[in-house]
């Protein structure tokens, strides 16, 4: 479990700051939602892993934590708002110049 | 009595929230309800102040799930003084900014109330996992205030920091998880508690956390190697919003100056901070130097006064923060009112705008160039006013650390060229008349407002400047309670020590 888990946060954050390095806003956008669905992934994992249970049940335990599950819920809420409003102020940018390059070529923003 | 913590959240909150159930009525409605909001904070900025001062610490648990469990917001006199000077701040761009900045875009209020918020939930935080949700919440504003108005330098500035600030954001969540599964809490001072005696085979997770953390808070103070995104983002920004934005930076200081006092003394990162803001002055007044706008100057202003602070902050003893903090408090105010002079001044040149180039002449208009003077004064750090004062105190503070001579020589060289810079903007500005360029123009409405604003601001540096004896002490009070980490952790913990755990 523990490896599974590693691995796809692993691939995530590889593919997302690859991404998000790319010169076209596209590609960052796409680079920073793999990056919080990583870092969701990480959160849960920070309580420690356990399969096949639930917090909070009268079940006999271990239990898992129940404290992570809440921090993810809130950061998954918090990076789903960012992210739309990320690309609502990126489509402006793109409407307003034309193009959804980041690296703007000399000139075309003074000072 | 530990309701009043909730005002600081819930005034903005109104403020900016109420009047969009409005309807249709619009601009007015919005614009009465954030001059107000932000006006009441006022008073109750000063009444939390007093709360904080006799040194207790007041507790507010959310639904009165006590700490560690639940949320808990705590007053403590640090902050109580970022308040006060928050919500100084913010009054004074309030005012300038009604009949200019609001009526270039829509919402301006609801966004400004949304940023305040954000603001005072951050030094309010208790726990990390709050500090970041306060965080989001003067992020998102940030970036909606900061594409406010037109033109797609702004928008694509928005962006930048929008994209910059997500980053940030995933890693504080990373070093957040990284914590929480070294200690098992999040609380501030349940933290502090454990952080004495944790685990040696979740000491490297805790390190670990624990940097990732001073990194995150490092970008939103523009300490060096990841300041670059300021001068930018502010240059962009209308005036105002720029002069609020001045705050910001604060916040990220703030949040460093909480968690190395408190849950890090152990991880010694005074050293590394101090190199990093050696070089964030050189990079600062580097920039003034070379600034092309008024704008630019006072973004790079910013990053002198937060190079500054930190070179002072960074030895964690009793003088040096407090010679830190009230520099921050002077510092803020005085970067706010050079903005606002600035965009004034740019205002009133036409279409020089604030280019640092010979443009219209200020014939018989002496208000303008007396202000920036004095906000030039301020910036500078030049007696009679408050930033002189808190730079001695800092150089100081400096004598008993390790460093001195390089301190002395980045602080005071920092001075030297920042005087150098603002004398010559000040100098292109008001002494150089270009051909055919006639006379500045009047501008149109609202004035008594907008001048009230900076004319707040001003006050409010003489008023630290006269009273800077008081209100050294009160930092030294400050620093005091900082370093005494028990106390904070009985106040927060309270009961929960005796009943162990």
């Amino acid at each position: 479990m523990e490896a599974l888990l590693a691995t796809a946060i692993g691939a995530l954050v590889a593919a997302g700051v690859y991404l998000a390095l790319r010169p076209r806003l596209f590609s960052i956008l796409l680079g920073m939602t793999l990056l919080s669905y990583a870092v969701n992934l990480f959160l849960l994992a920070s309580g420690g892993v356990l399969a096949d249970t639930a917090p909070l049940t009268d079940r006999p335990g271990p239990w898992p934590d129940p404290l992570p599950q809440a921090l993810v819920l809130t950061a998954i809420v918090i990076s789903f708002g960012m992210t739309a409003l990320v690309i609502v102020l990126a489509l402006r940018a793109v409407s307003e110049r034309g193009h959804d390059r980041v690296d703007a070529a000399p000139g075309e923003e003074g000072e | 009595m530990n309701g009043l913590l909730l005002l600081p959240l819930l005034v903005p909150l109104a403020g900016g929230l109420l009047p969009l159930f409005s309807g249709r009525s619009g601009l007015a409605m919005e614009r009465g309800a954030g001059l107000l909001a932000t006006l009441v904070m006022l008073p109750v900025a000063v009444a939390l102040f007093q709360a904080a001062a006799g040194g207790q610490i007041v507790v507010y648990a959310m639904g009165d799930w006590q700490a560690p469990f639940g949320i808990t917001l705590v007053l403590d006199r640090l902050a109580a003084w970022m308040i006060l000077v928050t919500a100084v701040l913010a009054a004074g761009v309030m005012l300038f900014s009604v009949g200019r900045a609001d009526e270039s875009g829509r919402h301006f209020h609801v966004l400004f109330q949304f940023q305040l918020l954000g603001i005072y939930g951050a030094f309010l935080a208790g726990d990390l996992f709050n500090l970041f949700v306060f965080f989001e919440v003067l992020l998102i504003a940030s970036y909606a205030l900061l594409s406010h108005g037109a033109g797609a330098e702004r928008t694509m500035a928005a962006v930048r920091v929008a994209v910059l600030n997500l980053l940030g954001s995933t890693v504080f969540l990373v070093a957040v998880a990284c914590i929480y599964s070294a200690a098992g809490t999040l609380n501030f001072a349940d933290l502090a508690r454990r952080a004495a005696d944790l685990p040696a085979d979740r000491l490297g997770l805790w390190q670990a956390g624990a940097w990732l953390l001073l990194v995150v808070f490092a970008l939103k103070a523009a300490l060096l190697p990841l300041g670059f995104w300021l001068p930018g983002a502010y240059r962009a920004a209308d005036g105002a919003v720029a002069a609020l934005f001045s705050i910001l930076t604060k916040v990220g200081v703030v949040a460093i100056i909480r968690v190395c006092t408190l849950i890090f003394p152990a991880l010694d990162a005074g050293p590394v901070i101090q190199v990093a803001a050696l070089g964030t002055l050189v990079l600062g007044f580097t920039g003034m130097l070379s600034a092309r706008r008024l704008a630019g100057l006072a973004a790079h202003a910013v990053i002198v006064s937060v190079g500054v602070l930190f070179v002072s902050v960074a030895l964690f003893t009793r003088d040096s923060l407090a010679a830190g903090l009230y520099y921050a408090a002077h510092g803020t105010l005085a970067t706010g009112l050079l903005f606002l002079v600035s965009t004034r001044i740019g205002m009133v040149r036409g279409e020089t705008g604030d280019r640092l180039v010979a443009g219209p002449a200020f014939r018989g208009r002496t208000a303008l160039p007396v202000a920036f003077l004095l906000a030039a004064v301020a910036v500078a750090g030049l007696p009679p006013l408050g930033g002189f004062l808190a730079k001695l105190a800092i150089l100081d503070a400096a004598m008993s650390g390790a460093g001195t001579a390089w301190t002395f020589a980045a602080v005071l060289g920092a001075s030297l060229f920042s005087i150098v810079a603002l004398a010559r903007a000040g100098t292109i500005v008001f002494w150089t008349v270009g051909r055919d360029r006639g006379e500045v123009v009047e501008l149109p409405g609202w004035r008594p407002l907008a001048v009230s604003g900076v004319a707040l601001l001003l006050v409010a540096l003489v008023l630290l400047a006269a009273f800077a004896g008081p209100a050294l002490d009160q930092a030294g009070e400050v620093a005091a309670q900082l370093l005494d980490r028990d106390a904070y952790v009985r106040a927060v913990l309270g009961a929960g020590l005796e009943g162990g755990s």
